[in-house]
């Protein structure tokens, strides 16, 4: 259970956002991916989730190539992706919103399982479950999205900037979450990360992108020793 | 007294078949962000087709049923072989924003042709299932009939199936979702091309019920129900083109305020009045009396 | 070589095509001088829709209404203040352009949908307006008279020729006029509303006002161009201006390209030939009443799908993508 993604390209407009990259996400690992503002970190995620065409190279996930498939296809296929902008559908309540990744599914049991999990993980959400999606805050939205996620049993998760616009407790407790889960439900995470520092403390491996181009390729604790990457990611 | 009573009666029934229409235009504008303007044409083609049934078959039920069937088809094969493609075909340019509209436009008027093709341009009647005679009230005949008394309850219940299914069920939750986020329901897994299609034939059967509640009042020829499509939209406007409480809302809103006019003041108000409604819920509020959206400028 | 201004050049093509039109209205018979009177007509209407979506970014379905709202200041003029049919129609112009602006304050800053379906009920609602009032003449309307031609032209001068005349001039004075609009500061304005909204409010373009200004314009433009159509019928009813009507405009600006005014004359003869061409299928195939009444809307509506679906930005990129092909 491997993504591999190879000499992938993908264009953003006129610009090309995603110019050759390559990378592999081992199995059971959290990888960051971090990078400045317009590195191209959200359209790699919207490429691997299908919600971007991908101009040419390969992706594949367990050996099946991704390249081309529908978004909701490959959701059901177990890559979920939690995209940015704390992706809740404000009109519909917490439960609601819970309960999206659940309908396709067959095994009504274990999605009621996996629901007990996740409002274990966050018990914020318990509390508010009959809310609606709009009237949470930052950080209750982020948990929300990712619980979401979640409930799906995915084998990979993508995440794009959990910690955007949230104060620096919260981001805490999301990312202590996220290492949490990654070890207990065996699952793959890719963390597209601005918050290098974070994202790295948190994280196995490490793909550092810039201009859309991948600049380096490292275990994360390597990467925070880097003497580049400190200098030019995270400030030290 | 009695000229209250039944103002407040007809205010109920019209209201109700333009809770029809404005649902089916709202079900659409949810799922596709246009105003379905072909949606008079495959109304009143539904209703063409549950009076020849009604004709062959000798009964108004099987009729109905058949008019709601067809019109839910029509609806998904419109969205599926139509405006699919041209969605697909168009994605770039200026013309994008006009261009799904136009052809919703265009397709009026090929559904409109061909039923006069089939049908001719004569006025046919749809004889109603019970008595289109007036009650009696305190010893005079009153504007509400048996019928009129049978399209409230449909509508009403219609209403009420439609607000279970979207509330209660899965397949609701999956509409709903896919209306508020497209992005967002693709990325939990719905298949959220086939609940657009979903959505275009709910559309359609609500239009095939409201033809054939309506045409008995009035004749079916292939414009009858463009007149219902006016009202619908102004209903949804009123409402909040985003809400499906919005739609009935604003639909029962202008029931009154037209059966009001037209009883109070004069018969010929009907247009008029609808107009004003309009134009004074765009200028006073803009997003719709029942929507939290807050602008609809841009 | 006198080298000329953009403008002059304009001025200039306008009188030799309005001398070439003269020139030719003396050369065919009547039947073509009256469908060229239409021509001219629709050319114009048409270019009212282009100016409003092309330029502007806006969807009207109620320019029927507009149409009737010239028509009849026009015909009142004539028949209850005896005015100059010059005149009466320049009053249509003006008439449906203030009505243009009072709407347009209104709604014309509403965006696609709203603005297309308040529209739409304008246009179904204004005709039977226009039954409310004795002085329109209810169902019947009021004749629209222009009088015969002056007698300094000749005994030979027909009726036909007259409306030719008056037509082609009158359209050709509106459209020089707006095509010196649309190529001015104001032609640039609007095409940055339409390519993207927001940008241009930010580069401090009054985007509300703008659009106002457009609908006014554009209504003007429709109201000369109702008052037209009503002089070649002859007189004013509600009748005349069915929704249909709108989609008929619809259909000659998509067909023309609403990028652009230039083709405008091409949708104009598109629908004066829609109506032809249905009736010689018909003496062809024959057909039932109902096939010969709904021939003429079907093409127009097949027509308005194939030109939405295949060139969606005029005939000229149709051109364009053949030569790219080969």
């Amino acid at each position: 259970m491997t993504l591999i993604v190879e000499s992938l390209v993908i264009d953003h407009g006129a610009i090309r956002a995603i110019n050759a990259v390559s990378f592999k996400v081992p199995t059971g690992k959290l990888t960051a991916v971090i990078g400045a503002n317009g590195a191209g970190k959200t359209t790699l995620l919207r490429g691997l989730s299908g919600l971007k065409e991908i101009k040419s190279g390969s992706a594949t996930w367990n050996g099946e190539s991704i390249v081309g498939q529908r978004p909701e296809n490959l959701a059901r296929a177990g890559i979920m992706h939690v995209s940015d902008g704390k992706s809740v559908i404000a009109e519909l309540s917490v439960k609601e919103n819970l309960a999206l990744t659940g309908l396709w599914r067959k095994d009504k049991k274990d999605v009621a399982l996996a629901t007990e999990e996740v409002v274990s993980l966050f018990p914020i959400l318990g509390e508010r479950m009959s809310q609606s999606g709009g009237s949470l805050s930052g950080g209750e939205r982020q948990m929300l999205a990712i619980g979401r996620a979640l409930v799906a049993r995915p084998k990979l998760l993508l995440l794009d900037e959990p910690s955007l616009g949230l104060a620096p407790l919260i981001i805490d407790q999301i990312f202590t979450t996220i290492r949490k889960f990654v070890t207990t439900m065996n699952l793959t995470v890719v963390l597209v990360e601005q918050n290098a520092m974070g994202a790295l403390a948190i994280a196995d491996e490490g793909v550092v992108l810039n201009l859309g181009r991948v600049v380096g390729v490292d275990t994360a604790e390597n990467l925070l020793n880097d003497p580049a990457v400190r200098t030019a990611y995270l400030g030290y | 007294m009695i000229q209250f009573i039944t103002a407040i009666l007809t205010a109920l029934t019209t209201g109700a078949i333009y809770a029809l229409m404005s649902t089916a235009l709202v079900l659409v504008w949810r799922s596709t962000r246009i105003i379905n303007f072909a949606q008079a044409g495959q109304a009143v083609l539904s209703t063409y087709i549950g009076y020849e049934v009604t004709i062959r078959s000798g009964s108004f039920w099987v009729g109905v049923i058949s008019a709601m069937i067809f019109g839910a088809l029509l609806g998904a094969a419109i969205d599926r072989f139509f405006m699919r493609p041209i969605f697909k075909r168009i994605q770039s340019g200026p013309i994008l924003m006009i261009a799904p509209v136009v052809a919703t436009l265009g397709l009026l008027g090929i559904i409109q042709a061909v039923i006069g093709f089939r049908w001719g341009l004569t006025y046919q009647s749809l004889a109603a299932p019970v008595s289109t005679d007036g009650f009696t009230l305190f010893g005079r005949v009153i504007a509400f009939s048996p019928f009129n008394l049978l399209v409230l309850v449909f509508a009403t219940v219609s209403m009420l199936l439609l607000t279970v299914l979207f509330q209660k069920t899965n397949v609701g939750l999956a509409l709903r979702a896919s209306a508020h986020s497209p992005e967002i329901a693709k990325l939990s897994g719905i298949k959220v091309d086939f609940i657009r299609t979903l959505g275009w034939s709910l559309a359609g059967a609500a239009g095939g019920l409201a033809g054939m509640l309506y045409i008995p009042s009035s004749y079916l020829y292939p414009n009858a129900m463009d007149v219902l499509l006016v009202f619908g939209f102004v209903a949804a406007v009123i409402g909040g083109l985003d809400s499906l409480f919005g739609a009935v809302a604003g639909a029962m809103i202008l029931g009154f305020a037209i059966s009001f006019a037209t009883s109070y003041v004069s018969e010929k108000l009907v247009f008029p009045m609808a107009f004003v409604m309009l134009v004074v819920v765009l200028l006073i509020k803009p997003a719709g009396l029942f929507s939290g959206k807050k602008s609809r400028r841009d | 070589m006198i080298k000329l201004s953009p403008t002059k050049k304009r001025t200039l093509f306008f009188v030799a095509l309005g001398w070439a039109l003269l020139l030719i209205g003396d050369r065919i018979g009547e039947l073509l001088q009256y469908q060229g009177s239409f021509v001219a007509m629709y050319a114009l209407a048409i270019a009212s829709i282009i100016l409003l979506t092309g330029y502007s970014g806006q969807l009207s379905l109620g320019h029927s209404a507009l149409m009737a709202v010239g028509a009849y200041a026009g015909a009142l003029s004539i028949n209850n203040l005896n005015l100059h049919p010059a005149i009466a129609l320049v009053i249509a112009t003006f008439v449906a352009g203030i009505f243009g602006l009072i709407l347009g304050f209104g709604v014309a800053r509403l965006s696609g949908p709203y603005l297309a379906g308040t529209t739409l009920a304008l246009a179904v609602s204004l005709p039977t307006l226009a039954n409310q009032f004795p002085i329109l003449g209810g169902e019947q309307g009021v004749v629209f008279d222009v009088g015969a031609p002056p007698a300094r032209f000749g005994e030979d001068f027909s009726m036909y020729k007259w409306f030719f005349w008056i037509s082609t001039l009158a359209v050709l004075i509106m459209l020089w006029l707006i095509s010196n609009v649309v190529s001015s500061r104001y032609g640039r304005t609007f095409r940055a509303i339409r390519d993207n909204e927001t940008a241009a409010a930010l580069s401090g373009l009054n985007t509300g006002r703008l659009k106002v200004l457009a609908f006014a314009i554009s209504s003007g433009m429709a109201g000369l161009a109702g008052g037209l159509l009503v002089m070649l019928i002859s007189g004013v009813s509600p009748s005349a201006f069915p929704l249909s009507l709108s989609f008929s405009l619809l259909t000659g600006a998509v067909v023309t390209g609403v990028y652009s005014l230039k083709g405008v004359m091409l949708g104009g003869l598109v629908l004066v030939a829609i109506p032809e061409i249905a009736d010689s299928i018909v003496t062809r195939i024959g057909g039932s009443e109902g096939f010969t009444a709904t021939l003429p809307g079907f093409l127009v509506s097949a027509l308005l799908i194939l030109a939405v679906l295949f060139t969606p930005n005029g005939p000229g990129t149709l051109l364009h993508s053949f030569k790219k092909h080969n």
